[in-house]
């Protein structure tokens, strides 16, 4: 069989053996020791030519049901958002996409160059000095913050608050786990973090305070009294932050707060069954030298014209090897690409009013939920998702909502006991009046809704 | 490559330009201040350009006129094998089944992407030799650091605590002596023999009762095979330690040798590098890890089990590590990687690596006529040159890369390993045609005749990109990290 991404020919083969000085391609394995040597065929599927492939992963694709044909009202740390088209046109541009981190800046200005204006938009959005050029994921970015706390302030505790995505927290955890550090878990009040449990958490012992902003039930955390219990003791305030609500909302970088990390999935990252996203890493200038990662810089070339390259490298594994800041060495490069032409098309325009839209489209659901006798689980501010009461199962109303054509929220129930029967609802710019109020009423017809209000 | 100035797209920016298009508001707006305290309310705005669709397309084509990728031109960068991209993985990962699904739908709704993903795990199982097989790490770093955590959980599983080494070669990827510190570890390092392997003396000299795991690239990043892999599993071993098997370098093996013959424990596979999902200028990757039957327990949260052809997301999993990572891993990389594996099947796969041996078998033979090859034997998909014959010329290996720029190519990866002087480590891959090695075996032979010759065309290179030798250490001594507009 002739492989399309093979070129050697026979010919090539002879004069390449010929050139070794060989007779078989069997002498260039013959290092490797006869008792390790595979003599089988791998088990493995069959090749496919490419139509027959199109079709197997069309059909284990047609198999899964996607938000560009059900209405999503799923969020919990992954939104369904509007996406340029041009995103994924530029994303194409195979420059990019096939070309790997730019150790020879002198070819790789597109790639440093795009690195550095999503350091900017990032910094812009945070309120923070510097940002790195991306971390895998929201959830690790948020785990290599309190890695960075506990190092920087030489403190072995980190406390995090039980309103921070539960999936991030797992992680946090066993990132922990790896360096003896103790993670304590705050309480939530009325949806938010409990300020009087987080003060007596707090003390000289401790590395760093971790809160979301929105938090993981869409709740706007009172950053302010946060953070002077946390600085009071000389720790590091971290706050893990959705970047497309900071369009709308004041950035935790005005409230002090040292290290901002999230995921920057919001803009122009698909969903993807939940990766590659991108997550962001920013901190206040006093910190630079500790960011794990990559970092893009300005600097000139030998004519004086401007130019990028990474610097600050001392930081990195290739360099510092087990003194390294961070084992990190590929990160997000290309998603972090696609989120910063999302966030130059949105622009300055475009990502306020795609928050404010966040903001008022929730703010509507929720009002046409309670206005069917559902019941909302708090009554603070927030930003585009609320959590409701159900009288039975999340999973048994989502059930009943996929045959109404609409992906219900996420069951709360499933990370938090004391909220069985609570389902957490995101409402995006994405999200019609139509198919809210269709959701509304799919949920006023379930038997297990109706009670609730009664 | 255009060499006219580049603006920043900052620079381009004036106000009242929007580049994006929503509906306007269809539900009864109310006044937000009357639902957010002011204080949380943003009241400066960020400083994001305005610009119109155009000018964002015309500003990324720019830019990627200023980036070589795979696609532009030969890019044999020693150990991150920059092999071809199919454009079909692209395409099938855009798919709305794979691209627009929610990580926590109803595991009902999503049966083909777990499907897919059981599928790429058991093949990749089977390709290493390994009993089972996670997705979910990112990249190969934190596959290295998911890893060590399970060989960590693993021993303390058996009431031993006091392992607290990780033995690595020198000529190790740095990532090695970082996820072992970020494990919790601390990194012995054991030296490599006149051949280049490690040496076995010295690994028998460090490896006693508190070694936990000895952490090898095979072949290692010289291009070698160590050869005497089973004797270095026996002294680990013996001394209860485990064997973690770093998947860089993998596109040399395939179908050839497994690691899980070979007496690894764990291992790690690089799907961007030997599997084709794309390097993306620096990830996203994909750092799956596979394991034998005794660390299966440990296996990072959740484990995606097939039960009655239904397929399963399992969380109780009482010794796991935990969740390293948000959700199930980078599925979009995972699908680039499958679609991959399909189109090549276990005959492709094999393929691969002869014709990957082959081709760097036969630059070597070339090229040392004309650099000095401090290793002679047979190299597997790489193989390191020294540029120390031209640096006696004044003619360093940053020099040599600078020129190489001058022809269209990204240069090898150079001063690495730190074990061999002025270092030139070359990878052409499979995907390469003989007409492509042959032109850059030539263009290397014109600038080893150049450093003789004409050392200032090669010391001043490169003449032709768009900008010239940048000034990294002022970048580093006075970082400029973002765009501000005083500046």
């Amino acid at each position: 069989m002739t492989f399309r991404y093979l070129p050697m020919t026979d010919q090539d083969k002879k004069e390449m053996l010929e050139t070794i000085g060989i007779e078989t391609t069997e002498e260039l394995f013959k290092d490797i020791p006869e008792e390790v040597r595979f003599k089988g065929r791998l088990e493995i599927e069959e090749a496919l030519s490419e139509p027959q492939l199109v079709k197997e992963m069309g059909r284990l694709a047609a198999m899964n049901k996607n938000t560009k044909e059900y209405a999503s009202f799923l969020g919990a740390g992954v939104y369904d958002h509007y996406t340029p088209s041009i995103v994924n046109h530029m994303l194409l541009r195979s420059e990019f996409y096939t070309a790997y981190t730019p150790y020879q800046p002198e070819i790789s200005q597109g790639e440093l160059q795009a690195i550095f204006e999503f350091q900017t938009m990032i910094c812009e959005l945070t309120g923070m000095d510097v940002a790195n050029s991306s971390m895998y994921d929201g959830g690790t970015s948020l785990a290599e913050a309190g890695l960075l706390s506990a190092a920087q302030t030489r403190r072995k505790k980190i406390i995090v608050s039980k309103s921070v995505h539960p999936e991030s927290r797992d992680v946090l955890k066993t990132y922990a786990k790896g360096q003896r550090l103790e993670v304590v878990e705050v309480d939530v009040e009325n949806g938010v973090t409990s300020i009087n449990e987080l003060r007596n958490a707090v003390n000289e012992e401790t590395a760093c305070v971790i809160v979301q902003y929105p938090n993981f039930f869409g709740q706007i955390e009172p950053l302010k009294e946060i953070e002077e219990i946390i600085h009071e003791n000389k720790g590091m305030f971290v706050v893990s932050s959705n970047p497309l609500a900071l369009g709308a909302l004041t950035p935790p970088g005005k409230f002090g707060a040292d290290i901002v990390v999230g995921d920057a999935q919001p803009f122009g990252i698909a969903q993807g069954f939940g990766g590659p996203h991108c997550g962001y890493f920013a901190v206040t200038s006093k910190l630079m030298r500790k960011v794990p990662g990559r970092l893009v810089g300005q600097t000139v070339d030998e004519d004086g014209k401007r130019g990028f390259v990474l610097t600050l490298q001392a930081r990195e594994q290739h360099i510092r090897r087990d003194k390294a800041t961070s084992n990190i060495c590929s990160n997000q490069a290309l998603n972090a690409l696609a989120a910063s032409i999302a966030m130059t098309a949105f622009g300055k325009k475009g990502v306020k009013e795609v928050a404010h839209q966040n903001i008022q489209k929730a703010q509507y659901a929720k009002k046409v939920l309670e206005d069917k006798g559902l019941r909302s689980a708090f009554t603070g501010p927030f930003f585009n998702e609320f959590v409701i009461e159900l009288k039975c199962s999340a999973k048994e109303v989502n059930q009943t909502l996929i045959e109404s054509g609409i992906i219900g929220g996420y069951d709360l129930g499933l990370s938090y006991p004391e909220l069985k029967n609570h389902m957490l609802i995101a409402v995006t710019e994405m999200r019609t009046k139509e198919e809210i109020d269709q959701l509304a009423n799919v949920l006023e017809g379930l038997s297990c809704v109706q009670n609730i209000s009664h | 490559m255009r060499t006219e100035h580049q603006s920043l797209i900052f620079e381009l920016s004036k106000p009242g330009r929007v580049g994006y298009s929503i509906p306007d508001l269809d539900v009864p707006e109310v006044n937000v201040e009357s639902i957010i305290p002011s204080d949380y309310l943003r009241t400066e705005e960020p400083e994001l350009p305005e610009v119109s669709e155009l000018q964002i397309v015309r500003h990324y084509t720019a830019l990627s006129n200023r980036n070589h990728g795979v696609d532009s031109g030969f890019y044999p960068l020693g150990s991150c094998t920059m092999k071809y991209n199919p454009k079909i993985n692209e395409d099938v990962a855009r798919f709305p089944g794979f691209a627009h699904i929610h990580p926590l739908q109803d595991e009902e709704t999503v049966q083909g992407a777990m499907e897919m993903m059981y599928r790429l795990q058991t093949s990749l199982a089977e390709i290493t030799g390994m009993d089972e097989v996670t997705l979910q790490p990112a990249a190969g770093a934190h596959g290295e650091w998911t890893g060590l955590m399970m060989i960590r959980a693993y021993h303390e599983a058996n009431g031993d605590f006091n392992r607290t080494k990780v033995i690595v070669p020198d000529s190790a990827h740095g990532t090695n002596p970082a996820s072992a510190t970020v494990a919790g570890f601390e990194s012995i390092t054991v030296k490599s023999d006149e051949r280049g392997l490690v040496d076995l003396e010295d690994l028998k000299r460090v490896v006693d009762q508190d070694v936990a795991a000895l952490m090898l690239t095979n072949p290692n990043t010289l291009g070698l095979f160590e050869e005497h892999i089973l004797e270095m599993a026996k002294i680990v071993h013996e001394a209860g330690g485990k064997l973690y098997y770093d998947g860089a370098n993998a596109n040399a093996i395939l179908g050839f040798a497994r690691p899980g013959d070979m007496g690894f424990d764990v291992v790690h596979l690089n799907l961007h590098k030997t599997f084709t999902g794309p390097h993306g200028g620096g990830g996203p990757g994909s750092g799956p890890v596979g394991v034998k039957a005794e660390l299966i327990p440990f296996l990072p949260k959740p484990v995606l089990v097939k039960e009655d052809d239904v397929y399963k997301f399992e969380y109780n999993r009482p010794q796991s590590i935990g969740r390293v990572k948000p959700f199930y891993g980078n599925f979009g990389i995972n699908v680039r990687a499958f679609t991959y594996i399909m189109t090549m099947g276990p005959d492709g796969l094999h393929q691969v690596s002869e014709n990957a041996v082959l081709n760097a078998n036969y630059m070597m033979r070339r090229l040392e006529l004309h650099f000095d090859l401090p290793f002679t034997q047979h190299c597997k998909h790489e193989f390191v040159l020294s540029g120390r014959r031209q640096k006696k010329l004044g003619v360093r290996t940053l020099d040599i890369a600078k020129r190489l720029l001058d022809f269209g190519y990204h240069p090898p990866t150079i001063y690495f390993p730190l074990s061999v002087e002025e270092a030139i480590m070359i990878e052409p891959t499979e995907t390469e045609s003989k007409e492509t090695l042959d032109e850059f075996i030539e263009k290397m032979i014109q600038i080893a005749k150049e450093a003789e010759e004409t050392p200032e065309l090669v010391q001043e290179a490169p003449h032709t990109t768009v900008v010239k030798r940048l000034d990294e250490a002022t970048a580093a001594r006075k970082p400029v990290l973002k765009y501000s507009k005083q500046a």
